[in-house]
């Protein structure tokens, strides 16, 4: 994953509430097996019938709740690809929000007012690690987990910093908690 | 220390803070292609293929094609046949098309006695929410996850909110937990439970069967939950008796599970009460499942809507729709029925639809089909001679998987056609490019298709 650290340049504005990852990327596009190849099929459909055009500017400006719906992570996949690198919006769902995280594709929450005057603005700044919005007209603090923000500074990866702590999964596994639930394998 | 149900199994989760141990990792064919590719791109094992089960859903055909290479769609024929390659090469036992338990990845779980209580339960797919009707915690993780998962049985969570819903008084009749569920997220709104595990509980829960509850617990992502969860009681443990997974020590195990349910005097982020003896039957109107009304009201009006945000969405969702303001529900034509998906396509569902017909036939300007949850459902239904209440009465009756769900498979809606759905996402093009869809129960979209129109299932002779 991509370290990140400032974000600069123009921004595009989708004006509208619950946009869901269904419209992000329709499903007849999660059919790919790779991890590329999804940022022309952003969209699609609203893209298709002329309903909204998008500039693939490095800031997306969004309505509440962006994100919601089904949990594929083809949507952040296609909001990177498109070419956008981060996602201001008054919020987002959980799952939709944890895969930005994942991918180096920053999601940044900020009050409804404050969206629309980064987007009136029409460019921004911004600084991951002092947690600002910089736009004509204001600057903006936004919130981050700690640790999201320092995996994300650092373009981490998640899965070698766990392994990295095995021995704890292993002693967890020793224990009573390794004894829950199923053994798939022994089931037909 | 009083303790909610999710804390105890949270607390017992914890290899240490903010990295909790995964029980059951449930993978399906659409989320777990790149996942796959990542552990062998990072030459890495799958930690524990004991504690992870696949299966093919999305993408298969519900036409009776009994294995992968017969798919038509040749993407869909290469996603599950790579599931089914990916899951050799990782030790991970799959069912896929063709095999007894093959399913709806939420409905086979449960079915195969994998969900049981206490558990942690995650897989690429948001409806996981569903398995916490069991007293689990479960939730939908995205692709990154997934393979983070695989590769260390473990998942990086900062831990959510809590929320209890109590629901008091019990359902009134020909109000089922579809309405139940519809209405809660109507009142809360799509982002009502946004970071919350949330516990429904009081005595309308109580008095719910299994198949009840998962239908709630499965739409708890509509109201943006992080995972639904119902306490684990009597109903609970002779729903799970004999089925496959359980643990020898049945009944040991069951007096642990017992001590799960939420201490007396725990305290949650939020609370919430609703009155079940007032609910009434519902049905969207929208394209959020938030965009919900009784049956008897009629199509609002954005007119009268204080929020700009909210009347620009709902004047879109109309035009979206094909709706007028003021028209009453019940005069709403569909040309398409659906009763399937992993919210309602258990074996009780496809009971209570077919007991509905009575004898009468699908409206003539309807297309309806029934799609059961898992092959197993299937012929426990075809056993019961289901199967032939429906076809007799001019349902489609098709094979087990996602279907009009999500319209990735050969079932989908044309541009323009409205559809009574027991699903739960009506949202733009969900079904199918242009395809309008009204969420509702079984029972209601059983009379819908034979009535022609939407129907107040209390009124119906
Ligand atoms: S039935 Fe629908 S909601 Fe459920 S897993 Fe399949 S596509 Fe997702």
């Amino acid at each position: 994953m991509e370290p990140i650290d400032v974000i600069e340049g123009d921004v595009t504005f989708l004006d509208r509430s619950d946009v869901d990852t269904d419209q992000i990327i329709p499903k007849q596009f999660l059919k790919r097996v790779e991890r590329t190849g999804f940022g022309e099929f952003l969209f699609y459909d609203w893209i298709k019938d002329g309903e909204i055009e998008l500039s693939p500017n490095p800031i997306l400006v969004a309505g509440p709740n962006f994100g919601s719906g089904s949990s594929r992570e083809h949507a952040v996949w296609a909001l990177q690809q498109f070419g956008f690198d981060c996602v201001i919006a008054p919020s987002f769902s959980d799952i939709f929000y944890s895969n930005c995280t994942k991918n180096g594709f920053l999601p940044i929450v900020l009050p409804e007012e404050e969206c629309r005057q980064v987007a009136g603005a029409g460019e921004a700044r911004i600084e991951l690690d002092n947690q600002t919005v910089a736009c004509d007209g204001g600057k903006f603090l936004f919130q981050i987990d700690g640790e999201i923000k320092r995996r994300l500074l650092g373009g981490l990866d998640d899965i070698a910093l766990t392994l990295a702590e095995l021995d704890s999964i292993e002693r967890f596994e020793d224990g009573p908690g390794g004894t829950r639930g199923p053994v798939t394998t022994a089931v037909d | 220390m009083a303790m909610t149900m999710f804390e105890k199994i949270w607390e017992s989760h914890e290899v240490r803070e903010n990295l909790i141990y995964i029980d059951l990792h449930l993978v399906h064919e659409v989320t777990s292609p790149q996942a796959f590719e990542g552990l062998r791109m990072s030459g890495r094992a799958l930690r524990r293929p004991d504690k992870t089960v696949a299966t093919a859903d999305h993408n298969v055909p519900t036409d009776g094609t009994p294995a992968a290479n017969l798919i038509a769609d040749a993407l869909s024929r290469k996603q599950v046949e790579l599931l089914e390659a990916n899951a050799r090469e990782f030790g991970v036992p799959v069912f896929s098309l063709g095999s007894d338990s093959q399913g709806i990845v939420h409905v086979i779980g449960p079915e195969l006695g994998l969900t049981q209580p206490g558990m942690t339960i995650v897989c690429g797919d948001s409806h996981t929410s569903t398995h916490g009707a069991f007293g689990a915690l479960a939730f939908g993780i995205g692709t990154s996850e997934v393979e983070h998962v695989m590769a260390t049985q473990t998942l990086v969570q900062k831990r959510p909110k809590t929320m209890r819903i109590d629901y008091q008084g019990t359902l009134a009749p020909g109000v089922t937990s579809k309405d139940l569920i519809l209405a809660t997220i109507g009142r809360l709104g799509t982002a009502g439970m946004n970071g919350h595990a949330v516990e429904y509980a009081g005595e309308a829960i109580r008095a719910l069967t299994m198949e009840q509850r998962m239908t709630i617990c499965n739409m708890t992502i509509e109201g943006g939950g992080k995972a639904g969860m119902i306490a684990p009681d009597d109903t609970t443990f002779e729903y799970m008796r004999g089925r496959p997974g359980v643990p020898e020590d049945f009944d040991v195990k069951v007096e642990e599970w017992r001590q799960l349910v939420t201490d007396e005097g725990a305290s949650f982020d939020d609370e919430v009460e609703i009155d079940a003896s007032a609910l009434s039957p519902m049905v969207t109107w929208g394209t959020t499942p938030g965009m919900v009304v009784q049956v008897t009201d009629s199509v609002p009006d954005p007119a009268v809507m204080e929020s700009p945000v909210e009347r620009e969405a709902a004047e879109r969702a109309l035009a979206y729709m094909g709706l007028s303001p003021g028209t009453p529900m019940t005069e709403i034509r569909p040309e398409r029925v659906f009763i399937g998906s992993c919210t309602n396509s258990r074996i009780s569902d496809l009971r209570e639809a077919a007991s509905a017909i009575q004898g009468r036939s699908v409206h003539p300007e309807v297309r309806a089909m029934v799609v059961p949850g898992s092959a197993k459902v299937k012929s426990q239904a075809e056993e019961e001679g289901l199967d032939e209440i429906f076809q007799s009465a001019g349902f489609e009756w098709r094979g087990a998987g996602c279907s009009m769900c999500l319209g990735m498979n050969p079932d989908i809606l044309m541009e323009g056609e409205r559809c009574a759905s027991t699903s739960n996402r009506n949202f733009e093009g969900r079904q199918g490019k242009g395809g309008r869809t009204h969420l509702m129960s079984p029972t209601m979209a059983t009379a819908a298709a034979i009535e022609g129109h939407f129907v107040d299932i209390r009124e119906w002779e």
